[in-house]
């Protein structure tokens, strides 16, 4: 029992975080319908600029009450012009070409952010430890588990930005535009809405969400890998795993499918086997696909001519 | 008037005259692996000959997955995956047979003799291997969407590496003899990679007692590869694929069985992946971090730069872009100033040849291009210890250049063509020629 409810309070956490990172996926295959490769490395960069900012406000030993939404604040918004400096660079001028096309582009850019940030001049190659912003301890115990305080602010802090998200998404102006683009973009475009704009904005919105689960995840685990690791590529392709299971495309879909495989890796590597986490995610990846293509939540797409 | 089925069989080749085409460029293709394997390798020492051998394998890979992502248009992440399938077969079955016939994991005979012709072998049925996984995978999935494909794949690749992590030591010859071959199908070296497999694919030439005629056997295989896919892109079920990769739907209505031809194709790909991989782990140590994600997305970009459906191409940006890494490893700032000379010399080549539409850019944006190529030639040879600053950079460059390449030429070097398509080709080689040469949206 201890071990379940131990199990479920990881998972839950770690399931925020893919929720997290799938929502950027989602939102971009929504407005552009193609895979932003790139989006794990803008999570690592994330996690790597947090701690930066960190080391350069001097919190590195010692942090004030206020220190996590600065720095929270700070990384979002890094992340954000960085995603929409990329998009306007190098996804922009590929609008017209062929998805392939973006996709190899997407792999560039990705390569291109994991190479930069080992130069030493950026993260350099040494991996580091993220110094605690929150004072860490044992919140409440409940049937001999202690939950800690990481995990507590990740989950919520991760349900506070899915929540405002979706009433972005479903409650304002950018959002029913976000909505009208990923529905037809012509139309939208017809309609007075400025595509252009709008997906540069999801662009945005979909990175500072990344960087925030960035934050989050160096906060909850501590160590980070140096940029060109494969974990963060792996956490990433994980996340987008979870877009898919969730229904591509689909905001709510997002989470849900997160905090599945959150569950599912967890689940697995305690009560099956440690060593065989990533697979589970995959085989379940590959059975949703089989008998419902379109994801647990999504809407089946008739192919038009 | 004949009847329908009548017209039908005269428009038919033959099948002497069909089994000459194949034959004839294949026979030409081993007496140039043979030439290269026997001429080049001595020619320029073991460390170019090591490239070779891996621009061979590239583009047995590169050609093998344009036949899905360039013929069929299907994005398919999963090379890696089947290289990692077909390597891992090829690897255990000659590492374990050998032990089983000759008592040891050593190369076993001469050039052509015992060894030689039992890891062909070993090769193709990796390669069989490969081509069952990937019915296995492309059954089910290439029914479903475009990028469904590219999703799967990726899983399926990612559970192979999985799964081959876990798997036990490679076991020495003693205790391999004791557990029996199928006994030890578990004992592939899990994470630290399948070590000790015996070198046949080495690129030291034959004549050395050491190595065995690797560049050889590479090329035999890249030559039966190309021949294939040529064979294939002129024949029937080649155009059921083109026409899956222009429009599914309309490809449906003309009667291709949409579902068959993409699986085929895919077959006939995760066929020659594994065959790449059966040769790679020949060469050097097989380990599935290496043969992951990574591998697979570099072979896509091979298919992308040289252009959807182009064989010549995929072979050009295979060549190319295995050099590319080991060129900014040891640059020099001579180079530089080659390049300037060849964008000079390809503008007044041009020129020569009346070609009007070379003038089409406009000349400012032509002057920008030069001029800052210019100033780095300069730069560097003014500056001479940043060239060496530049290998560091060199991943970054790499990730640059082909961020600016999808964007400067989306099409790839030769679009769907293939190389001698192309106008420039026409107008530098045969006028005449471009003129009855019919291109593909004349013929009947």
């Amino acid at each position: 029992m201890t071990i379940f409810l131990q199990t479920f309070v990881n998972a839950l956490a770690l399931g925020s975080l893919y929720g997290l990172i799938a929502l950027g996926y989602t939102l971009v295959y929504g407005v552009l319908r193609f895979i932003n490769f790139a989006h794990s490395d803008i999570f690592m960069i994330g996690a790597w600029i947090s701690f930066t900012f960190t080391g350069w406000l001097g919190w590195s030993t010692g942090a004030p009450g206020y220190a996590l939404p600065v720095i929270l604040i700070l990384a979002m918004g890094f992340c954000a012009l960085l995603a929409v400096a990329i998009e306007q660079l190098a996804y922009k001028p590929l609008r017209k070409a062929p998805r392939l096309n973006v996709l190899i582009t997407a792999i560039g850019v990705s390569l291109f952010l994991q190479n930069t940030g080992v130069l030493k001049q950026v993260f350099g190659t040494q991996p580091q430890r993220m110094p605690a912003l929150v004072n860490d301890h044992v919140m409440f115990t409940i049937a001999g588990v202690g939950v800690q305080f990481v995990d507590v602010l990740v989950v919520l802090l991760a349900g506070a930005l899915m929540l405002l998200l979706q009433w972005m998404v479903f409650r304002t102006r950018l959002g029913r535009a976000m909505r009208a683009v990923s529905f037809d973009e012509r139309t939208a475009s017809l309609m007075g809405i400025n595509v252009n704009r709008v997906i540069s904005i999801t662009f945005g919105i979909g990175s500072a969400l990344a960087a925030a689960a960035g934050l989050l995840y160096a906060l909850k685990y501590g160590s980070l890998k140096q940029s060109a690791d494969s974990t963060w590529v792996l956490l990433g392709l994980k996340a987008f795993v979870a877009a898919v299971i969730g229904g591509i495309g689909n905001v709510r879909g997002a989470v849900a499918g997160g905090v599945l495989i959150g569950f599912l890796e967890m689940y697995g590597a305690a009560y099956l086997s440690p060593h065989l986490k990533d697979v589970y995610v995959f085989v379940v990846l590959i059975g949703v696909l089989l008998i419902k293509p379109s994801g647990l939540f999504g809407k089946a797409v008739v192919e038009k001519v | 008037m004949k009847s329908l089925a009548e017209r039908t069989a005269a428009q038919r080749p033959n099948l002497a005259a069909t089994a000459a085409l194949s034959i004839a460029p294949l026979a030409v293709g081993v007496i140039a692996a043979f030439l290269l394997q026997a001429v080049l390798a001595p020619a320029i020492g073991p460390f170019y000959a090591k490239l070779v051998l891996d621009v061979g394998i590239a583009i047995l890979l590169s050609v093998s997955l344009n036949i899905v992502n360039g013929f069929a248009g299907q994005f398919s992440l999963g090379h890696g995956g089947f290289m990692l399938v077909g390597g891992y077969t090829a690897a255990y079955l000659t590492y374990y047979g050998s032990i089983a016939f000759w008592g040891s994991a050593e190369i076993h005979g001469g050039f052509m003799e015992g060894g030689d012709i039992f890891f062909m072998v070993a090769c193709v049925v990796g390669g069989i291997v490969a081509a069952l996984a990937g019915l296995l995978v492309g059954l089910p999935s290439l029914r479903l969407r475009g990028d469904y494909l590219a999703i799967v794949t990726l899983g399926f690749g990612e559970i192979m590496r999985v799964v081959i992590q876990r798997t036990g030591d490679v076991l020495p010859v003693a205790a391999a003899k004791e557990k029996g071959m199928l006994g030890s199908i578990t004992n592939v070296g899990g994470s630290l990679g399948f070590t000790d497999v015996p070198q046949y694919v080495s690129p030291t030439p034959w004549l050395e007692k050491t190595g065995h005629a690797g560049i050889f056997f590479t090329y035999i295989f890249v030559a039966i590869c190309v021949v294939v896919a040529f064979r294939l892109k002129s024949s029937s079920n080649g155009r059921a694929l083109l026409a899956v990769r222009e429009n599914e739907v309309a490809a449906e209505a003309m009667g291709v069985v949409t579902a068959r031809a993409k699986v085929t194709a895919f077959v006939m790909a995760a066929f020659f992946a594994g065959v790449a991989g059966g040769l790679f782990g020949h060469q050097s140590t097989l380990s599935p971090s290496e043969l992951g994600f990574q591998r697979s997305i570099d072979i896509v970009i091979m298919v992308v730069l040289g252009g959807m459906g182009s064989i010549s191409g995929a072979v050009l940006a295979a060549f190319l872009l295995t050099l590319m890494p080991e060129i900014f490893r040891e640059f020099k700032p001579e180079w530089m100033l080659i390049y300037v000379a060849v964008i000079f010399g390809a503008t007044v080549w041009q020129r020569f040849l009346g070609a009007k539409d070379a003038w089409k850019t406009h000349w400012r944006s032509k002057l920008i291009h030069r001029g800052i190529a210019v100033a780095l030639a300069v730069t560097l040879q003014v500056r001479r210890d940043w060239a060496g600053e530049i290998s560091h950079y060199r991943m970054i460059v790499y990730a640059l250049a082909l961020i600016l390449i999808m964007i400067a030429r989306p099409q790839g070097l030769f679009g769907t063509n293939e190389i001698w398509e192309t106008n420039w080709w026409r107008r530098l080689f045969g006028r005449a020629a471009s003129k009855t040469t019919p291109t593909s949206s004349e013929a009947p």
